[in-house]
């Protein structure tokens, strides 16, 4: 028997899991139209490969993008190209994103395809390559990239690997029909996952409610070393953070990533991609997607092409448009209302909900919060919902950070036993968001600052050095004047006859010398700013700028490789900073050489005299 | 299709408000029940009058302040405060006494400081400890003898006109001091078996409040059972007025022995009803042990070296004082922290 932990708190909500359970996997079939978002996963969105009217194959890459966290988007069918532009995407905001439409012509040919039925003759670097050019991300819900995620910093060893079928949310059972009838491809992804990661311990954990998922596994690990863990069903035993808790009794640092403990947690759906992209070479072109609720006649889990748009989707599965009065995407606790139902199945794309209006009755008033403390009861996070509560209410955005509001993973409990009916969640996500408009302009304010700062000095210096030079030019002057003064007195004691008009236009005369020579003067200086004169030092200086943008760019490049392999979240802003500091290289080496050519062609003449 | 729009989570299984307080009502019926029987009906006239007032005054209130009436009262709260205070009266304190109880409960404790969740104080303790220093005599002269409902005790009719009447004292041979307050008062000259022989005492422990308390353990265990209060507060409360009558009260001459400070007074309807009143408690596990514990500390001490026979209002009221010192000091630690983060302030970071 494993070892099993308990998190803090947690809730039973009804599970409502049997209104999708009663059929098999069913195939969606394919809709007359795919809409593929160019982002289905965390990080950079793809860049189309393919343009309108282009005729692609099933399995085809039609979009990606060489560099940074991002995985390539295939056709899920063949057929044309219809159009590149914004399209309603699956997202709380309900916002438009860049899509690739696809028109299927029906003929569902594939691409050519590279099957591999022994990965272990392959290096491990050839693995992930596969895995990553199949675009596998996430198919839990965050959707980081899978091979990226499976190649954790080299001084993180990883000892454990989980593969997530607790499945704690409610009406979802995309991953128990995928356990029960697909074991074979779980493990068989579960294998090859391990093999390149190499962990000491390999662990399946599966919410109690689920036997017969239990039992398909228990038979297709025969013979491995993988281990069946059946937990006690109770919400959010899926959470990333709480199914480690379970089977490890360790915690992830805060702020850290579970590959810091030695830990890495894969879900269901991402090992059979993992193992279709490998021994079938098919890429992540579909995915299984629960599609429940009441106001549908025909509930079930369903095998949908990805991009297939949710409006097939709920007739597939008959929508009733008269009973149905919210849409979730996810499940109900976690996830999210939809305004149309226009918005495509995506990689992430696990559950959707047609709620009827007594399945999902929209929550009573909210009341006064009277302290009872159930929310941190409930808490998985030991955080303090209700201080959270109050603080974000009031606006102290500072006290609700330091109580740990960014470790709420928004699990929604505090808020399903709130006995005031108070939307906490909703005040969490609130008072997190206004943080980070916070920061980011307290980043912008700063940045403004540094350019400002930067400016004044170079205005300052550029002051002194004016200044400088005036001094000099005066320095100059006055002692030409001094010498001339000392000839006259010269001439005067040789006794030469003294008329004070010529000594006056003598005076004059210098004067007028002196102007002369100060407007000489300055037209050199300003031939000499115009036309660089001064090549040698400016040559100098163009070279410093040079290497210093160059170790500038290859420090920024090691933090790039650095944040990579931790996979932090900075990857794309770092992926563009290197980009800009690229093109600052550039510029100073075109400048460098620019300085080069014409010093060559000032010195030639140089030398020839 | 226009679809319901709603940030998650869409499902929703919460006990309301309305509901929690009306359980701790039934749960506290069975305490009424019992002094009811041993002590006649001056509580339960007390209960009806004092619910009665607070939700008029609760309403007079929201009213002033250009709120929802019949929303807020429907929460049940100001019923549980009216109820608590009826619990806690002499059973024949004169009505206006129990009146200006309630009022400043409600208006000033409660409705003043903002309403439900923005007191710091008990309200219904608030009241109690007010009448008790303003109208002493009212508030300890009329303590019913104990006599079963249906061998002596007054009459409804007689109870209720002797409430109603007005009189700061009831009719001479109808009350009788309390068992603590006896205890109290004798003990210093009088040896503790000169002391229980008096009548207020009984065959067991205290006559009548035994079984009171025992009624308002019960439904306090119904309580947790129900998960509307949890643990740690009453057994923090009775842990430690146990822990300092062993350390302290074992000569049974000087200090009333442990059954009587468990069983005589309101230790029971203070351990479970009003203690555990959450807005003015702490909020973690561990500071409501610390919350509790220091209510029995302190009921102990102005038990035994106070002015005052039961001390549950002033030491419920004197904790609510530290709550937030103890909140400040007892976070629980996050999940994937090291330490818990103390304090308020967004310094210091750990």
């Amino acid at each position: 028997m494993t070892k099993l932990w308990d998190f803090n708190g947690g809730i039973h909500p009804a599970e409502n899991k049997e209104i999708s359970t009663g059929r098999s996997i069913q195939v969606a079939g394919i809709p007359a139209q795919l809409v593929l978002p160019l982002q289905q996963h965390l990080g950079a969105p793809a860049e189309p490969s393919v343009n309108v009217g282009d005729r692609v194959l099933k399995g085809q890459k039609i979009a990606d993008v060489s560099h940074g966290k991002c995985v390539p988007v295939h056709a899920p069918t063949s057929g044309v190209i219809e159009s590149i532009g914004d399209y309603p995407v699956p997202h709380p905001s309900g916002m438009a994103d860049r899509c690739i439409v696809l028109k299927p012509d029906g003929k569902d040919e594939w691409c050519e395809r590279f099957p591999i039925s022994d990965y272990r003759s392959l290096e491990r670097d050839q693995v992930l390559g596969i895995i990553h050019s199949a675009g596998i991300a996430g198919m839990g819900g965050a959707g980081f990239p899978t091979d990226i995620k499976l190649k954790p910093p080299r001084d993180r060893k990883v000892d454990t690997l989980i593969l997530n079928g607790a499945e704690c949310e409610p009406y979802i059972t995309a991953d128990d029909m995928t356990m029960r009838e697909r074991a074979d491809k779980v493990v068989a992804g579960l294998k090859i996952m391990a093999w390149i990661l190499r962990p000491e311990r390999c662990v399946i954990g599966i919410e109690d409610n689920k036997p017969e998922a239990a039992v398909a596994l228990r038979e297709a690990i025969q013979g491995t070393q993988i281990e069946i863990a059946v937990i006690p069903t109770k919400y959010p035993s899926g959470g990333e953070k709480q199914l480690i808790q379970i089977l490890t009794g360790m915690e992830v640092p805060s702020g850290g990533i579970p590959a810091d403990i030695g830990v890495i947690c894969q879900n269901i759906g991402t090992a059979v991609a993992v193992a279709q992209a490998v021994f079938e070479g098919s890429p992540l072109i579909s995915r299984v997607v629960t599609v429940t609720g009441e106001a549908l006649e025909r509930p079930g889990n369903f095998d949908v092409l990805l991009g297939t748009p949710m409006t097939y989707l709920l007739e597939q599965a008959g929508l009733q448009p008269d009973r149905v009065s919210r849409l979730v995407l996810g499940g109900p606790m976690m996830g999210y209302t939809l305004n149309t139902t226009a918005v495509p199945v995506i990689k992430t794309s696990n559950c959707i909900i047609a709620a009827t209006a007594s399945e999902l009755p929209a929550p009573p008033p909210e009341q006064a919060c009277i302290r009872c403390g159930q929310c941190a009861e409930v808490c998985p996070m030991e955080l303090l919902p209700q201080q959270l509560f109050w603080h974000a209410k009031a606006t102290e955005f500072e006290k609700a950070e330091h109580l740990n509001l960014f470790d709420c993973i928004e699990c929604g409990a505090c808020s399903y036993v709130c006995p005031s009916s108070i939307p906490l969640v909703q005040y969490y996500r609130y008072a997190k968001g206004e943080i980070r408009v916070q920061r980011a302009e307290q980043l912008k304010a700063d940045r403004a600052r540094e350019r400002f700062e930067a400016r004044q000095e170079r205005l300052e210096r550029e002051q002194q050095e004016k200044e400088l030079r005036r001094k000099e030019r005066a320095k100059a002057a006055a002692e030409a004047q001094a010498k001339k003064k000392a000839e006259a007195e010269k001439a005067a004691d040789s006794g030469e006859a003294v008329d004070e008009r010529a000594a006056k236009s003598a005076l004059v005369e210098q004067a007028l010398a002196r102007k002369k020579a100060s407007t000489e003067a300055s037209t050199a200086k300003a031939t000499a700013t115009a036309e660089p004169e001064l090549e040698l030092p400016d040559l100098e200086t163009l070279e410093k700028q040079f290497t210093q943008a160059q170790s500038k760019l290859e420090s920024m490049q090691a933090m790039l490789e650095d944040a990579k392999a931790q996979q932090a979240d900075n990857v794309d802003k770092l992926e563009r900073a290197v980009a800009k500091n690229h093109d600052r290289v550039k510029r100073a080496e075109e400048a460098l050489a620019d300085a080069r050519k014409t010093l060559a062609a000032q010195t030639e003449p140089q030398s020839i005299k | 299709m226009a679809f319901v729009q709603q940030s998650s989570p869409h499902a929703h299984k919460a006990r309301p408000t309305s509901k929690v307080m009306l359980w701790v009502i039934l749960a506290a019926l069975p305490g009424l029940l019992a002094q009811t029987l041993f002590f006649g009906w001056g509580n339960l006239i007390n209960v009806v009058w004092c619910i009665a007032i607070a939700l008029a005054s609760e309403a007079a209130v929201l009213k002033l302040r250009s709120k929802p009436i019949a929303f807020v009262l429907k929460d049940n709260t100001a019923a549980v405060t009216g109820l608590l205070l009826g619990l806690s009266m002499p059973q024949f304190a004169p009505w206006w006494v129990s009146a200006v109880a309630v009022i400043s409960a409600i208006v000033i404790a409660k409705q003043l400081y903002g309403g439900l969740g923005s007191n710091p104080f008990n309200p219904a303790m608030v009241g109690y400890a007010l009448v008790l220093i303003s109208f002493p005599v009212a508030m300890t002269t009329n303590w019913a003898e104990p006599a079963l409902l249906w061998e002596g005790a007054p009459s409804f009719g007689d109870t209720l006109a002797a409430i109603a009447s007005g009189q700061q004292t009831a009719v001479d041979g109808w009350t009788m001091a309390t068992p603590l307050d006896e205890y109290k008062h004798k003990i210093g000259s009088h040896t503790a078996s000169e002391v229980l022989a008096h009548p207020t005492f009984g065959e067991g422990v205290a006559r009548g409040w035994e079984w009171v308390n025992a009624a308002f353990l019960l439904g306090g265990l119904v309580l947790i059972g129900l998960r509307i209060i949890t643990w740690h507060i009453p057994a923090a409360f009775l842990g430690a007025l146990i822990v300092m009558s062993l350390a302290f009260g074992s000569n049974a001459d000087q200090f009333a022995p442990l059954s009587l400070h468990l069983l005589a007074g309101g230790t029971m309807l203070g351990a479970f009803f009003i203690a555990t009143d959450p807005v003015s408690a702490a909020t973690s596990h561990q500071g409501k042990l610390i919350y509790g514990a220091g209510i029995g500390v302190l009921i102990y001490l102005i038990r035994s070296w106070g002015n005052y026979p039961d001390a549950v209002a002033f030491s419920v009221l004197l904790m609510n004082f530290a709550v937030p010192f103890i909140d400040h000091y007892t976070p629980p630690r996050t999940y994937g922290h090291h330490k818990p983060r103390r304090g308020f302030s967004g310094g210091g970071r750990s």
